[in-house]
Parts: C-alpha cells; sequence; structure tokens
C-alpha cells in the first residue's frame, strides 16, 4: 500500500517536471527562436569545418568523400613535421609573429601615453583622427602601396640614391621581407590599436596628478606611477590575446607580400596551407598542416595566458 | 588644474609633442604622397617626380581607372556584398546578443562557451573550403555573405549592449500583456540604433576592405568586388589591355600603368577615409564596449 503511494508521488514529479519545461519553452521560445541563427550558422561554418578537419587523418579521395577514405592515422603530421621545409616554414611563422608582437605591442601604450599629455581637446581629437586613418585602407592597397613606395624606382629608393648608387631591391629580398612586413603593420595598427589605452587614460582623476604634482613628483614619475598602472589591466589583456594568436598571423598581407624571390623568409604556415591546399590540391595534408597550427596556437594561448597570470597578480583572461 | 611644470617637464612636453608630430606625419605623407601623384602626369612622376605646377598635373589616371569596366563592376559588387553582409551580420548579431542578454534563456553559458571556442579554434582553410564547396555555395555571391556573417566578437558587443538595458523596460511592457516579440520589436529595437549603427559600420569596412573569402570562393571574374581588381592591378600588374590603347610602347604603359595604380588607390580608399571622421565617434565606441566584454 504504502509502496504504491510513493510510485504515485513520483510519478506526479515527472510529470510536473515535463510540464514545466514545456510550460518554460512555451513561455520563452522566442528567446531560442532569436538565438537559432547564430547558432545554426556557427555550427554549420564553424563547427563543420572541425568535423571535416577528420581529413588530416586520412588519404582522402574526393570520390570516397571524408566518411569513405582510408584512414592514416597521423601520416599527414609526419609528413609535415619531416618534410625538409618544416623548420624553415615553422620558424618564419614564429619570428613574423614573435617579433610583430615585441615591436607592436608597445607602440600603441607610448601614442596613448603621449597623446594623453595633449592639453587642448580639439589638437588631440585631430591628431586621433589622423593617427587612425590608415585602419581603415585595406590590405591589398597596403601592400600595393609598399610595392610602389619600395620598387627600384619608387620614392624611398629616390631618397637612397642619395647615399647609395644600386637601387635596394626591398621587395624581392627575403632579408627585409619582416621588417617591411612588421613596419607596416604598426603603421596600419599601432594607432587604431591605441583607442582603448587612450580612453583608460581619459578615466585617470585629475585630482591625482595634481596631489602627486605638489607632492614634488615630475612629469615622468605621475607617468610611471600613475598613468602606467592604470592601463596595465588592459595591457595583459592585450597581450595575451596578441600571444594566443601568435600562429593565426595574418594570412592577407603576407601572401600579398610574397615575391618569387623573398619566399625564403616570406612562406609562413596559413600561406603554405592555401598553397598545398587549394592551390596544389593536397587537401588531407593541408588540413594536416592547418590543424597542427591551431593546436600550436591553442597551447600558446593556454601557456601565456597562465605566465600573465603568474606576473600579474592572479589577472589574467580566463 | 594647476599642476606646475618644472623646467624638466617642459623639456619632456616639447619632446613629447615632436614625437607625436613626427607620428602625424609618418601617418600622413605617404597618402598625401599618394594622392598628388595620382594627379601628376606620367612621364613628369616617372622622370622627375612630384611637381607642384600646376602644367605638370593630369587627370589621366583617373580618366583610364573610371573607365575600365572591371573597376565599375568590382565597386558594385563591393557595394552589394558589403551592404548584404553587413545587414546579415547585424540581423544575426543583434538577435543573438537579445537572447543572451536575457537571464531567463536557460543554458546560456554553454552557448557562450561555444560561441567562445570558435574565437581560438577552428576548423582551418581547407575543411572550411570543401563544406562551401558541398554546399553548392561555390561561384556564388552566398560565398563570401554566409560563413562569416556570424562573429563571436560582434555577438559579445550587442549582447553587452543589451545587457544595459534597463530591465524593468521589458518587464513593464511584459505587464501590458505585450508579447516578447512585441517587446523586443517595440521596446528594445528602438533604443537600439547606437549598437546597430556600430556592428553596421564594422562588418561593412571588413567585407568592403577584403580579398581572401572573394579569392578562393569565387572564380568568375564578374562575381570579384573591388579589392580582387584592385590586387590584379596594384600587385600583380596586370593592368587591363583596354586601358591603354594598343599602339603605345612599352615605356608608355609602364609610365601609365604607375598612375593608374595611385588613382586606382585614391578611388578606392577615398569612400572611407571621407566618411570614417563623421563615425569615429561609433568606431571608437565599437572598440570600448568590446574590450569590456
Amino acid at each position: 500500500m504504502q509502496n504504491s503511494v510513493q510510485v504515485d508521488y513520483r510519478k506526479k514529479t515527472v510529470i510536473r517536471q515535463k510540464s514545466n519545461t514545456f510550460e518554460y519553452l512555451k513561455k520563452h521560445y522566442f528567446l531560442y527562436l532569436m538565438l537559432a541563427p547564430a547558432l545554426i550558422l556557427t555550427l554549420i561554418f564553424k563547427y563543420g569545418p572541425m568535423y571535416g578537419a577528420i581529413i588530416a587523418f586520412k588519404d582522402f579521395s574526393p570520390i570516397k568523400g571524408i566518411m569513405g577514405s582510408e584512414w592514416v592515422g597521423l601520416h599527414n603530421f609526419e609528413k609535415f613535421l619531416s618534410s625538409p621545409n618544416f623548420t624553415d616554414i615553422f620558424m618564419n611563422t614564429l619570428k613574423l609573429s614573435l617579433f610583430g608582437l615585441i615591436l607592436g605591442f608597445p607602440v600603441p601604450i607610448l601614442l596613448a601615453l603621449m597623446l594623453n599629455q595633449v592639453r587642448r581637446a580639439g589638437v588631440k581629437k585631430n591628431i586621433q583622427l589622423l593617427l587612425y586613418a590608415p585602419n581603415f585602407i585595406s590590405v591589398v592597397v597596403v601592400v600595393g602601396m609598399l610595392f610602389i613606395f619600395l620598387s627600384p624606382t619608387g620614392p624611398i629608393n629616390q631618397l637612397f640614391s642619395l647615399f647609395t648608387n644600386e637601387p635596394i631591391m626591398f621587395m624581392s629580398r627575403p632579408e627585409y621581407f619582416r621588417w617591411i612586413y612588421i613596419l607596416s603593420d604598426i603603421w596600419t595598427g599601432a594607432g587604431w590599436a591605441s583607442i582603448i589605452y587612450v580612453a583608460a587614460l581619459a578615466n585617470v582623476d585629475p585630482e591625482l596628478h595634481n596631489a602627486a604634482n605638489l607632492d614634488g613628483a615630475n612629469l615622468l614619475q605621475r607617468i610611471r606611477h600613475i598613468d602606467l598602472p592604470t592601463i596595465r589591466p588592459i595591457m595583459a589583456i592585450v597581450f595575451i590575446l596578441a600571444a594566443g594568436n601568435i600562429m593565426s598571423i595574418g594570412f592577407e598581407k603576407a601572401y600579398l607580400m610574397q615575391t618569387a624571390t623573398n619566399l625564403p623568409t616570406a612562406e609562413i604556415i596559413p600561406t603554405y596551407v592555401y598553397k598545398i591546399g587549394l592551390q596544389a590540391g593536397d587537401y588531407a595534408y593541408s588540413s594536416a598542416v592547418g590543424l597542427f597550427n591551431s593546436v600550436i596556437n591553442v597551447i600558446l594561448l593556454v601557456t601565456v595566458n597562465f605566465i600573465v597570470k603568474k606576473l600579474n597578480e592572479g589577472e589574467g583572461l580566463y | 588644474m594647476f599642476i606646475k611644470h618644472s623646467r624638466l617637464d617642459r623639456f619632456i612636453l616639447a619632446l613629447n609633442s615632436t614625437f607625436l608630430i613626427l607620428a602625424v606625419l609618418m601617418v600622413v605623407l605617404p597618402l598625401i604622397y599618394v594622392v598628388i601623384a595620382s594627379f601628376m602626369d606620367p612621364s613628369v612622376l616617372l622622370n622627375h617626380g612630384l611637381s607642384f605646377n600646376i602644367s605638370d598635373w593630369s587627370l589621366e589616371g583617373y580618366k583610364k581607372i573610371l573607365s575600365n569596366p572591371a573597376m565599375i563592376r568590382g565597386f558594385g559588387n563591393a557595394v552589394f556584398y558589403a551592404s548584404a553582409f553587413a545587414i546579415l551580420t547585424v540581423m544575426v548579431s543583434i538577435c543573438a546578443g537579445y537572447a543572451l542578454s536575457d537571464e531567463r534563456l536557460k543554458g546560456r553559458s554553454f552557448f557562450m562557451t561555444l560561441f567562445l571556442i570558435t574565437m581560438f579554434f577552428g576548423g582551418g582553410l581547407v575543411p572550411t573550403y570543401l563544406l562551401v564547396k558541398n554546399l553548392g555555395l561555390l561561384n556564388t555571391v552566398w560565398a563570401v555573405i554566409i560563413p562569416g556573417a556570424v562573429n563571436i566578437w560582434n555577438i559579445i558587443l550587442s549582447r553587452t549592449f543589451f545587457k544595459g538595458v534597463p530591465k524593468e523596460l521589458r518587464e513593464a511592457a511584459n505587464v501590458d500583456g505585450a508579447s516578447e516579440m512585441k517587446i523586443f520589436l517595440s521596446v528594445v529595437l528602438p533604443l537600439s540604433k547606437p549598437i546597430i549603427f556600430v556592428l553596421a559600420l564594422y562588418a561593412f569596412v571588413g567585407q568592403w576592405n577584403s580579398y581572401f573569402d572573394a579569392m578562393i570562393y569565387l572564380d568568375n571574374p564578374s562575381l570579384h568586388p573591388l579589392q580582387l581588381v584592385l590586387r590584379s592591378i596594384l600587385i600583380q600588374n596586370q593592368v587591363d589591355p583596354s586601358m591603354i590603347s594598343d599602339q603605345l610602347a612599352m615605356a608608355e604603359m609602364k609610365k601609365l600603368s604607375e598612375i593608374i595604380k595611385y588613382a586606382a588607390i585614391v578611388v578606392s580608399s577615398l569612400p572611407l577615409l571621407i566618411m570614417y571622421p563623421f563615425f569615429q565617434k561609433y568606431f571608437e565606441k565599437g572598440v570600448m564596449v568590446g574590450s569590456l566584454k
């Protein structure tokens, strides 16, 4: 007798829960409807390729399709790691990105600290307007300008001809590639990247500076002890994000800047993936190289986040 | 504010101004050079460089570039792609951001994680390409518009915005008996103009300036956007023969192609550079909201 009552009781709860879920969905289905387009697009176009990446472990043949192709394990990865150009391409990617980070990271911070000293608001605003402008110029145009400016007969060589007899072949010599890439990156992006620091600095209470001034602190000391600590958390986050993207350095610009002769330094993993994959049609091998790159990237992100967290008193990205 | 500047301070401030002026010059001079060069007579430019003598100027480059059918078509395509992409991106991100900002949506953190993972990990170039190909999108305008339309940053931006909209507004409307959809359409959406504007601007500019998706997905030249046309002119040095008449000698052709390049840069970059100061406020807002997460 007692037993059956208990069962009844349980049944009731189950029914109530079900109707709760139903009620909930009936009441709030609109929210899920709103989420649906983004969710579906993400599943198809972001998670779909993640699933498709298993062709990296297969001997892919277009006729058999992704599922039907033969499983070859890590063969494609071994092929890349043991290929003669692996070291070059890997180091090119790492160096381009790392040097870019080291040279490029401080520039927006310096610009922001400098802009922060401009007293007249109108002047400051106009300077910002000019410094941000290159951010709106496309990669194609930026690289196009590089080719024009740095050509043997271009304006830079015309300037240099005062000192040297031979024009410098900037775009075709491997030793200049990284410099040109990184410096032009700073030209396009540094102003824009300073926005976030400028805004943080604008929120510093002027009283802090007044008090420090009364205490006899000079300008540099005030920048060091008031301005810099203000933007330090932002610096940490920007740095982690940049470091986490070290291996996912942009394909677009490097590919455009490549010439027949600068490849010894200009070939990086993304451009290599494009060439063997979409130009030569070796889908499986190219996917393996791309996947290898993504995994390294995730490892880097986690490591850098860990280190910055340690150095930055527990403040990391996550 | 009465900060007393010591002599050292004033020296540093002077140094500061000098460096800022240098930075501005470094940004602006190349742009000014391109603009002036685009108006130069081709042979004067090649032999003497820039000249400020009006008689050395010409509109030859602009005449050639504006009468080039590939360029015109590219311009039209770019306007279409960028607008369509902006509309789709805004709709998708606004809806998702709104849903994710609502505490009544169960499984919010699960969905956010799902979106966030895609920020740091992806399937890669070839699997994405194969997917687009298998969906039959290759060589259609959809290939450049749909796959990139959902972007985690945009969703975070709009979610942050909607979190700032007072909950009372939604609840008050709820008491009045309005449906969820009606609340969204008639109460929340009219308040969202700033975020819609920010998202649309970013999407438009991003699509306008990109060439990569179009390069891998669109073989058909009649579908090429402006940036791909520019690439063939500026980087692959393929000046359309129709722009230069056959009788001209090689040297003449080289001169003209230089001028055409400058004009092409000006024509393609000017719309954004002129537009951006008016919208600077919104662009900056985008950076700031995005950084707050």
